[in-house]
C-alpha cells in the first residue's frame, strides 16, 4: 500500500553569510509531515544558523524556506502559533516557578490551563512545578524547555541540541518525549552532534559540514552506502587482535586463519554515522 | 490588549521576587517616612523630606526599573520568547511600562499619605507625580531599549538618574546649578510640590518645562525604538 505523505518543511537552496564569512551554502531538503529529521554536524558546522533560518529568526542571504504552505520570507507572525522551539538561547524567567513560566506562555498562546499540568506531568516536572527556574538542574531546564515548546501543540517542532550536556537518564527521558511527540503527529527538526541520538530518533538525517550537506538519507541507508567501510575484527588464540577490510582479499586471509584453527572470535563491524562522517570530512562529529 | 495584560501580570510576579527592582519602588517612601518622623529640626519646612524624597522617587525608581527590566529581558532572551509568542513590541512596552508606572504611583500614594494631602491638593500632588513618573518611565525605556545588557543599562541609567534626582537639591546651594536645573523637569516638580505645601500658585514655566521634558523623553524613546527595536 502506498501511503500519501505531505511535505511539511521545504528548504530550497538556502545560503547564508555573516559579513564575508559564508556559513551555509546550497542547503536543500524536505521533511514529511510527522517525520523527525536530524541535522548532524560538529560545532561550527552551521546547525544553529540553519535552525534560526528555518524558524524565521534569521533571514537567509539566498534561498527559500517553506513551513507547510507558508514561505517564511513573508510569513506573518501567526505562523509562530504553529511552531515550537527549544533553543539553548531562549531564556526563562529565572525567579518565577516552572508553573508561572508555562502559565505565561499558555496565556499568550490561549492554551487551556489543564494543558500546563499535562505537559509538566509529561516531562516529569509536575512535582517541581512551584520550584523557581533558577533552582532547576540543567536536565530539568531542558525538560522544561521541551514542555514550553510543545505547550501549544505545534505542528512544527524545532529542537536545537535537545540533549546537549544532559546526563544519560535525562537524555533518555527527552528521547522518549520526542518519540511520543512524533507519534502525536508533530514534524520535528532537531540538530545534534550525537549520532546515537540521531540513529535512534530520526527517520532521515542530514550531515552538515562547513555549511554544506555532505550526506542525506535514512541512517541505515547511509550506513549501507558506506558498506565498503565494514571491517572484520578477529581475535586469534593467544590474544592477538587483527582487523580486516570487507574485501575478497580478506576472505583468503580469513580462510587461512580458519584452516589453521587460529580464530577465537570474529565480529563484523558496520559503519555508523560517526565513521561515515569521519570518512567524508576527515573529522569526527564531536 | 490581552497580551499587554499578560505582560503586566508577569511583571508583577517577577518584581515581587526581584529585590533589586522591588526596592526601587519602596525605598524612597520608607526613607521619607522614617526621616519625617525621626528628624525634628526647628525652621525645617513642613513635609520637607516628603517633597525631597518624592522627587527622588519619581526621578529614580521608574527610570532604573524600566532600564533594568527591559535590558534583563534582552540579555536573557525572555523578550525573544514573548515576541515569538506573538506579543507585539508595543504591547510589551506598554505592559512593562504600565506596571512600572502603576508601582511608582502606588509609592506616590504613600507620599501623599505622609504629606497629609487631601481633596484638591491630593489630586494635584498625584498629577504632578504622574507627570514626573511618566517622563522618567520613557527615559528608562529608551535606555533599556538602547542597552544590549544589564551592565550597559546600569552604566547609562545611573548617571542620568543621579543628575535628574539630585539637581533640585544641589540647586539650593549654587546659582549656576540652579540655572541648569531650571531646564530639568525634576526641579519644576520640586517647585510645584513646594508650591502645594506653601499654597503658592503654580508658575506657567513649571508646566511648560515639564511638558517639554516629557515630549523630549517621548522623542528619545521613539528614536531608540526606531533605531534599535526590541530584538
Amino acid at each position: 500500500m502506498r501511503i500519501k505523505t505531505e511535505t511539511a518543511i521545504r528548504v530550497l537552496d538556502v545560503a547564508h553569510s555573516f559579513g564575508e564569512k559564508e556559513v551555509l551554502r546550497g542547503i536543500s531538503f524536505s521533511v514529511e509531515r510527522g517525520e523527525i529529521l536530524g541535522l548532524l554536524g560538529p560545532s561550527g558546522a552551521g546547525k544553529t544558523t540553519l535552525i534560526k533560518i528555518l524558524t524565521g529568526q534569521l533571514k537567509p542571504s539566498a534561498g527559500s524556506v517553506f513551513l507547510g504552505e507558508y514561505n517564511m520570507a513573508d510569513a506573518k507572525k501567526e505562523i509562530y502559533r504553529q511552531i515550537g522551539m527549544m533553543m539553548d538561547h531562549f531564556g526563562f524567567y529565572e525567579r518565577l516557578s516552572c508553573m508561572d513560566n508555562l502559565r505565561l506562555c499558555a496565556g499568550l498562546y490561549e492554551v487551556q490551563p489543564q494543558r500546563i499540568r499535562e505537559v509538566l506531568q509529561c516531562v516529569g516536572l509536575y512535582e517541581d512545578r512551584k520550584c523557581p527556574v533558577q533552582k532547576l538542574s540543567k536536565g530539568m531546564r531542558g525538560r522544561l524547555a521541551l514542555a514550553r515548546a510543545v505547550l501549544h501543540r505545534p505542528a512544527f517542532l524545532f529542537l536545537d541540541e535537545p540533549t546537549s550536556g544532559l546526563d544519560p537518564v535525562a537524555a533518555r527521558r527527552i528521547h522518549e518525549l520526542i518519540g511520543q511527540l512524533r507519534k502525536d503527529g508533530a514534524t520535528i527538526f532537531l540538530t545534534t552532534h550525537n549520532m546515537v541520538e540521531a540513529e535512534k530518533l530520526c527517520k532521515h538525517v542530514a550531515l552538515l559540514y562547513e555549511g554544506t550537506i555532505v550526506e542525506y538519507g535514512e541512517p541505515q541507508e547511509i550506513n549501507r552506502r558506506y558498506d565498503h567501510m565494514r571491517r572484520l575484527k578477529i581475535r586469534l588464540y593467544g590474544g592477538k587482535d587483527t582487523e580486516l577490510p570487507n574485501t575478497w582479499e580478506s576472505a583468503d586471509i580469513l580462510y587461512e586463519y580458519m584452516q589453521k584453527g587460529q580464530i577465537e572470535t570474529i565480529h563484523s563491524t558496520e559503519p555508523d554515522l560517526e565513521s561515515v562522517f569521519l570518512e567524508l570530512t576527515g573529522r569526527g562529529l564531536e | 490588549m490581552k497580551n499587554m495584560g499578560i505582560v503586566f501580570q508577569k511583571q508583577g510576579k517577577d518584581t515581587v521576587k526581584n529585590i533589586t527592582v522591588l526596592i526601587q519602588f519602596v525605598i524612597y517612601p520608607i526613607v521619607a517616612a522614617v526621616m519625617e518622623n525621626a528628624i525634628q529640626v526647628e525652621d525645617l519646612p513642613e513635609n520637607f523630606f516628603v517633597g525631597m524624597f518624592a522627587v527622588m522617587h519619581i526621578s529614580m525608581a521608574p527610570l532604573s526599573a524600566m532600564a533594568a527590566v527591559i535590558s534583563e529581558e534582552k540579555e536573557k532572551n525572555t523578550l525573544q520568547v514573548l515576541l515569538y509568542a506573538n506579543v507585539k513590541p508595543m504591547e510589551y512596552l506598554c505592559g512593562v511600562g504600565g506596571f512600572v508606572f502603576g508601582a511608582c504611583m502606588a509609592g506616590s500614594g504613600i507620599f501623599a499619605v505622609l504629606g497629609g494631602y487631601a481633596g484638591r491638593d491630593l489630586l494635584s500632588f498625584l498629577l504632578i507625580m504622574a507627570a514626573g513618573t511618566l517622563t522618567s518611565t520613557l527615559i528608562g525605556a529608551a535606555i533599556g531599549i538602547w542597552s544590549r545588557n544589564q551592565i550597559t543599562a546600569t552604566a547609562i541609567s545611573m548617571p542620568v538618574m543621579m543628575i535628574i534626582a539630585f539637581l533640585p537639591m544641589l540647586a539650593m546651594f549654587n546659582k549656576n546649578i540652579e540655572t541648569a536645573a531650571s531646564l530639568v523637569y525634576s526641579q519644576h516638580i520640586q517647585q510645584l510640590l513646594n508650591g502645594l505645601r506653601t499654597e503658592a500658585a503654580a508658575r506657567p514655566e513649571n508646566v511648560i518645562v515639564i511638558m517639554i521634558n516629557s515630549v523630549m523623553a517621548a522623542a528619545l524613546f521613539a528614536l531608540a525604538y526606531r533605531r534599535k527595536g526590541l530584538t
